[in-house]
């Protein structure tokens, strides 16, 4: 169980650093005014090929051989007669990058790859229809930014998180409410403080000040033009002051809380139970400003040899059992209402807030930012994702 | 007479056929895949990379390089880490050189071989348990405080000192081995004749030990200086919030290749520089 659990994290660890060292800009897209080439999806499903070539993030696709006990390939395998070639890439540009070579069936896409996809006519259409298990999805995770343009479905939703403030409950009093515990009361515990080390942490800052200053009249923290984006910055290196160690592997911050050199920062459900299990006196929550998150897509490819065994493979992942056995592995919310019956924790659903709508209204969930902005505005150039990794470069110092 | 025989034959008459069989195998793996990797490291720091994709566009543009040197944060970034470099290897030296004199000269000539594999025991242990280890050490509470309460101070807590401690626990067998050998060859009468001169043990030392250890202590400082200019691990486990040349690379590699090429070849440079100033001292002659 130890080991399953410590895969489980390392693969939640690789996927979300993975997620977030990826993306870029296209002045010619934008989730407003994104023009994707206009492609057909399938309109019924035919005889299966025999095979299906699968790219995903490490942990989503188990035959057992990670660890005898995780495996959702090989029942596949039998009941369809597609036999699962699978390829784990490291991170959003390479799951890209191998998309275009046109070998690969299917994908497990962040949100910040998955508009890439769609704009560079990589990814087609999927007609939900033939997945039946998609009924079965939470509403909320469908049709949404990052896997619909214009009310057409480019995936099926598998899973999501959020990122949550966690803080030492006997040094951290009174107990924190807002993200303000990070910036600007960050000073309270200076040296102790930790952050996520990616460049999507800016999204972390714009959403902050999104609440507490208004005048900048930011709606999407993904979406910054240069006044706001600048302000977002100016806060992260105020907030570098105070900072003990950025995190962006999930043993050091374990470690951190349990010692004390971090008690207040951002953290993952995951690792929040992982430090709690280790004794650590922690409480992680969603603050009241809402938080950022992640929310991955299952996308098939434009020029899938398979297609017939792509989709039996998108049906079969979030069917309820698998759905529920991939999201405990992982440690994330089913993206399959019926999920939560089959968790071998009775508390997994509860754990993870799988059909807390409310909760999720909360999520800012993970974009790229592009140069057209994406909350509609036309006036104004928002800054691309190549500009946020420089600002972060600098933030650190 | 048999092929065996005969190609034995013609390769006994040319020498230079012989020579050039020989050297073609490691020849053709220094040039392409050393020296080879080297320079499409340095050409692919001229080109730039396609905002959208993320994809290598091979158009040449100085524009990296210039970043490199009108950006405020990469030239703080590359003078801390050369300074930490130095650090570690001044500090290296400072520690390597009582240890080795002790392991070469005080200690019972029937015990300097155990001595010498104890200090390179830490050689076996893997370089990232022993930096976690570090990490433990140095945490709040831990190892470190715990030593320091009693005197009323805490430990370094994680950061640059931190960075610089564990680089310098990590590279000390490469700084004392060399000294040790260098102290072990000293001839003793040279010691007898300066003493018989009527100098003291330190005299003795500055006129003559020194000037025929310090080779020595060079040729390991060029271990000690590159090996944690290159380093990238140790600093973001114990480095705090700390960014050294390495965790610049490391962040750049996926996005934006040329930039990290850029970034890369600092090293590349500095360390070029560090071994003709050290070619000066003879040091690289006892290597």
């Amino acid at each position: 169980m130890r080991l399953t659990r410590t895969l489980q994290v390392t693969a939640c660890a690789a996927v979300l650093l993975a997620a977030t060292a990826c993306g870029s800009s296209d002045s010619s897209s934008s989730g407003g005014g994104l023009n994707p080439p206009d492609l057909k999806a399938q309109s019924k499903l035919g005889k299966s090929e025999g095979e299906v070539n699968l790219i995903a993030w490490a942990g989503y696709v188990e035959d057992g051989s990670n660890d005898p006990k995780v495996n959702w390939v090989s029942d596949f395998e039998k009941q369809t007669g597609c036999q699962v070639n699978s390829k784990v890439a490291a991170s959003s540009d390479e799951m890209v990058k191998l998309m275009k070579t046109g070998e690969y069936d299917a994908v497990s896409a962040s949100g910040d790859a998955s508009l890439r996809l769609i704009a560079s006519g990589d990814a087609a259409p999927v007609n939900t229809s033939l997945v039946p298990n998609y009924k079965d999805i939470f509403p909320d995770l469908k049709l949404q930014a990052w896997n619909s343009v214009k009310g057409k479905a480019y995936g099926i939703p598998h899973g999501r998180g959020a990122n949550l403030l966690m803080y030492n409950t006997q040094k951290v009093t009174p107990a924190p409410t807002s993200w303000a515990a990070v910036f600007d009361d960050a000073s309270k515990y200076k040296g102790h403080v930790t952050a996520y080390d990616s460049p999507i942490y800016i999204a972390d800052a714009a959403l902050y000040l999104k609440a507490t200053k208004p005048e900048l009249k930011i709606k999407d923290p993904y979406a910054l033009d240069q006044t706001q984006f600048d302000a977002a910055v100016a806060l992260l290196k105020k907030q570098n002051a105070d900072i003990g160690e950025y995190w962006s592997d999930y043993l050091k911050e374990i470690s951190a809380f349990k010692s004390g050199d971090s008690v207040v920062g951002t953290t993952w459900q995951v690792i929040a139970n992982l430090t709690a299990d280790e004794g650590a006196k922690i409480k992680a929550f969603v603050p009241k400003e809402g938080s950022t998150g992640w929310s991955d897509t299952w996308m098939i490819s434009a020029k899938a040899k398979h297609p017939n065994c792509a989709y039996k493979w998108l049906n079969w992942i979030v069917s309820p059992k698998v759905n529920a056995q991939v999201a405990e592995y992982f440690g994330e919310a089913p993206a399959n209402a019926k999920a939560c019956e089959e968790t071998s924790d009775k508390n997994f659903c509860t754990t993870y807030h799988a059909a807390d709508t409310a909760y999720w209204k909360n999520i800012a969930f993970w974009n790229t930012p592009i140069a057209q902005c994406l909350d509609g505005r036309t006036d104004v150039k928002c800054v691309p994702y190549a500009k946020w990794v420089q600002a972060w470069t600098e933030i650190k110092g | 007479m048999s092929l065996l025989n005969r190609t034995a034959g013609a390769l006994y008459r040319r020498p230079r056929l012989r020579l050039s069989l020989l050297l073609t195998a490691p020849l053709l793996w220094l040039a392409v895949l050393y020296l080879g990797s080297l320079s499409v490291l340095f050409v692919s720091a001229f080109w730039t990379t396609n905002s959208f994709t993320s994809e290598v566009v091979k158009v040449w543009s100085t524009d990296n390089f210039h970043e490199l040197f009108t950006v405020p944060v990469y030239r703080q970034v590359i003078l801390r880490s050369i300074g930490v470099a130095l650090s570690v290897t001044v500090l290296c030296a400072v520690i390597a050189f009582p240890l080795a004199f002790y392991t070469a000269r005080v200690a019972k000539p029937s015990r300097r071989p155990l001595l010498v594999v104890a200090i390179l025991t830490p050689l076996w242990a893997s370089y990232l348990v022993k930096v976690y280890a570090w990490r433990l050490i140095l945490s709040q509470g831990g190892l470190a405080d715990w030593m320091l309460k009693p005197f009323g101070l805490s430990g370094p807590g994680f950061g640059l000192p931190a960075a610089v401690l564990t680089l310098t626990y990590l590279w000390l067998p490469y700084m004392v081995l060399p000294i040790h050998t260098a102290l072990e060859q000293l001839p003793a009468n040279l010691l007898d004749a300066s003493a018989d001169l009527g100098a003291r043990a330190g005299r003795t030392f500055r006129s003559v030990v020194l000037p025929m250890v310090l080779p020595s202590v060079a040729a390991g400082s060029i271990f000690t200086f590159s090996l944690s200019l290159g380093d990238y691990i140790t600093v973001q486990i114990v480095g705090g919030k700390t960014q050294l040349i390495g965790n610049l690379v490391y962040s750049n590699i996926e996005l934006n290749l040329p930039m990290a090429a850029a970034l890369g070849t600092v090293p590349v440079v500095v360390i070029v520089v560090y071994l003709l100033a050290m070619r000066r001292t003879g040091a690289l002659s006892s290597l």
